[in-house]
């Protein structure tokens, strides 16, 4: 009845075992401007100091708004708040997660800072979930290093723990209005039924496609899903390792990474046999001579994958033969 | 007004599915042939498409993209996406069908919530200058709530643990559902904290899944199912991302989308005003379940979540779908004559949509 529960059952012999899956790591700093409101925020946090902002109904938001909730005007004058302040709920957090305030066991809490109205979320260096309470007084431990930024506050502590030695006065860097905020993501991918056949045909030189029982077509790699028919597509195909260019374009820029020198040529391949083209490398002739319909043949790496593609000197293709595939 | 009305609704098997990509065609293909096959329709009839998904929970940009093979968009079709649970992008489709644009409109949801550590990629949804930079979870912020309740006398562990035992008896006669079976509330608080206080059968499971509703003009959805489950109100509203700037327990977006969808009265079992008979909340943790009842005013007399609701599935993407196609379910079959269904978003009920659906 399941269609992804089915393809397995039925391919197992023929196409090995489960799907293949490898770890993706998504890293990016994100950098963006804080606007008038927050960067005055940080700024003040880069001195050790945090400020809130009334709103039209009195209420004094910390952190504050940037419109307010109620009039929907910017704030006046930030005003100062804290630095100590009550906890008004938490949770405990016994393993952090990466990126997180503290390595050791921890609360997050809702903190009211003395003279707000609103809470703030932060962590709290209880040492122990039994010494965490509503109503607990804390105070902010100040991170040695400061830019101008949420994590300007290490975390906060009850506020009756012995004071730490002094950190130092002044900001780290000067606070410019902007914040970079690190994303680390870790994935574990994994490839449909049909990348991995393909994936798995690769490494033994082999180039697996599937044909839609429907419209005929041949996909590789194999998709899983006709998309022109939304159906599976379960029939296997093998196909030569020789195409033809459909279209192409000339790389003459570099970026970091690049693995080949510029110029070079990344061009659309259409394998015999195959109603739609992937993209490749086309190397070992001038990229000037590479053209719409060249005739070219795989070469493949020691480690079962292709490397590139190569012209082999036969007759350009008729464009009658994939002008369909443009 | 054009009304519109739902006419089918299939889902996929939660859980955590070691065969499905994100790209969500896996768990798709199977369900539209489903409700293609109750409905007696074929690709060419929907009218417009529209999905709800998550790039974040994919880990690659405009992976939705990938999910258009499962629709088999050739010749191409009217296709549109939202990075939302799927109930959001039914929203989009009822607009759609409103204006005359489409007759028959598809709302499809999914989400491998699996690919990656869930509770640490949410905390991409928050602020991303005063909370995003800590990391704080999604499970951590839900305890946070749970304690408000706790301590204003709102709840107490164990009326959580009844919620998390009723929806796990409940599930057993679902066969779509990750997590069922019977238990008393004494044995679940037997069992550790994970974010104290939460315990584990506080929270949803993480699972992969999807979720597909196809809605039908007036004119057309008699001929394509029995008894359609007729939109008569659906709204939705949000509260503020300053998460210490809102009131946890009050849940204001759920309220406001209840009154704009006409629910007052109809839920509290007024007299004169026929009633809701069964609510699918999508509450991924215990209390929050009790948290919408109170928002929406739902009676005693309403059966909540007879599916098992989110604390037994809870696909990111589809799970607030599959509480609207659930609660269409009820109204199709014959089991109600109004339904109430209900999808949230964002850290602790921040957003609230709600949808009342109900037989002629």
């Amino acid at each position: 009845m399941f269609y992804n529960w089915r393809v397995r059952d039925t391919r197992a012999g023929q196409l090995g075992s489960a799907p293949l899956r490898a770890p993706l790591e998504i890293e990016f700093d994100y950098t963006r401007s804080l606007g008038p409101v927050l960067s005055q925020f940080m700024t003040a946090l880069a001195d050790r100091r945090i400020l809130g902002a009334r709103g039209a109904d009195g209420r004094v938001h910390a952190p504050p708004f940037e419109y307010d909730p109620v009039s929907a005007d910017p704030p006046g004058e930030l005003v100062a708040v804290g630095p100590e302040g009550t906890v008004v709920s938490w949770s405990w957090m016994p393993e952090p997660l990466e990126g997180q305030p503290l390595a050791g066991p921890f609360a997050w809490a809702l903190i009211r800072l003395d003279g707000a109205d609103t809470a703030m979320l932060h962590a709290v260096d209880a040492g122990s979930a039994s010494a965490m309470r509503t109503g607990l007084r804390v105070r902010p431990r100040w991170a040695a290093s400061r830019t101008g930024s949420i994590r300007d506050i290490a975390c906060f502590e009850p506020a009756d723990a012995p004071a730490a030695p002094d950190t130092q006065e002044q900001a780290s860097r000067e606070p410019d209005g902007m914040i970079i905020t690190p994303v680390r993501l870790h994935y574990e991918h994994t490839a449909s039924p049909g990348e991995s056949a393909y994936l798995r045909g690769l490494a033994e030189g082999r180039l697996l496609g599937q044909r839609c029982g429907v419209c005929g077509q041949v996909y590789i790699p194999p998709r899983g899903t006709c998309p022109a028919d939304g159906v599976p597509t379960d029939d296997e195909v093998e196909l030569p390792d020789s195409g033809t260019v459909t279209s192409f374009c000339i790389v003459n820029v570099g970026y970091p990474g690049q693995r080949v020198t510029p110029p070079y040529v990344a061009a659309a391949v259409l394998l015999d046999g195959a109603d739609i083209a992937f993209q490749h490398l086309i190397l070992g002739c001038d990229p000037g001579d590479v053209r719409m319909g060249m005739r070219v043949k795989a070469v493949w790496n020691d480690s079962g994958s292709i490397s590139h593609f190569a012209p082999t000197g036969e007759p350009d293709a008729a464009y009658e033969t994939y002008a369909r595939q443009l | 007004m054009t009304e519109v009305a739902v006419v089918g609704f299939a889902q996929s098997p939660c859980g955590v599915r070691e065969d499905a990509t994100t790209s969500g065609v896996e768990m798709l293909v199977p369900i539209f042939a489903e409700v293609f096959g109750a409905t007696g329709l074929t690709k060419a009839d929907i009218g417009f498409w529209c999905s709800g998904s998550s790039d974040y929970l994919a880990g690659r940009a405009f992976s939705f993209v990938s999910a258009v093979d499962a629709i088999g968009a050739v010749p191409p079709t009217m296709e549109s996406h939202v990075e939302m649970d799927g109930a959001w992008a039914l929203y989009e489709a009822w607009v759609k069908v409103l204006t005359g644009e489409a007759e028959i409109a598809l709302a499809y949801g999914f989400g491998k919530s699996s690919g990656a550590e869930l509770r640490r990629v949410l905390a991409l949804q928050l602020d991303p200058y005063l909370l995003a930079p800590l990391w704080p979870d999604s499970v951590s912020i839900a305890a946070l709530q749970a304690r408000l309740g706790l301590q204003a006398g709102r709840w107490t562990e164990k009326d959580m643990a009844e919620v998390a035992a009723r929806s796990r008896a409940a599930a057993l006669a679902n066969p779509r559902a990750q997590v069922s079976g019977e238990v008393t509330a004494d044995d679940l608080l037997a069992r550790p904290y994970v974010a104290e206080p939460l315990r584990a059968h506080d929270c949803a499971p993480v699972g992969d899944g999807a979720a597909v509703v196809i809605m039908a003009s007036a004119e057309r959805a008699k001929d394509l199912c029995a008894r359609p489950a007729w939109i008569t109100g659906f709204a939705h509203r949000i509260d503020s991302g300053s998460l210490g700037a809102r009131d946890l327990l009050a849940v204001p977006s759920a309220a406001a989308a209840a009154r704009a969808a006409g629910v007052a009265g109809m839920a509290a079992g007024v007299a004169g005003v026929a009633p809701v008979q069964v609510a699918e909340l999508h509450a991924p943790f215990t209390h929050q379940e009790i948290l919408l009842r109170e928002a929406l005013g739902l009676g005693d007399g309403v059966a909540v979540n007879p599916s098992g609701g989110a604390l037994c599935g809870n696909p990111m993407f589809a799970a607030g779908l599959a509480r609207i196609g659930m609660a269409a379910q009820a109204v199709m079959s014959g089991q109600a004559q109004r339904a109430l269904g209900h999808a949230t978003s964002g850290p602790a009920l921040q957003q609230n949509l709600v949808c009342v659906l109900e037989a002629q």
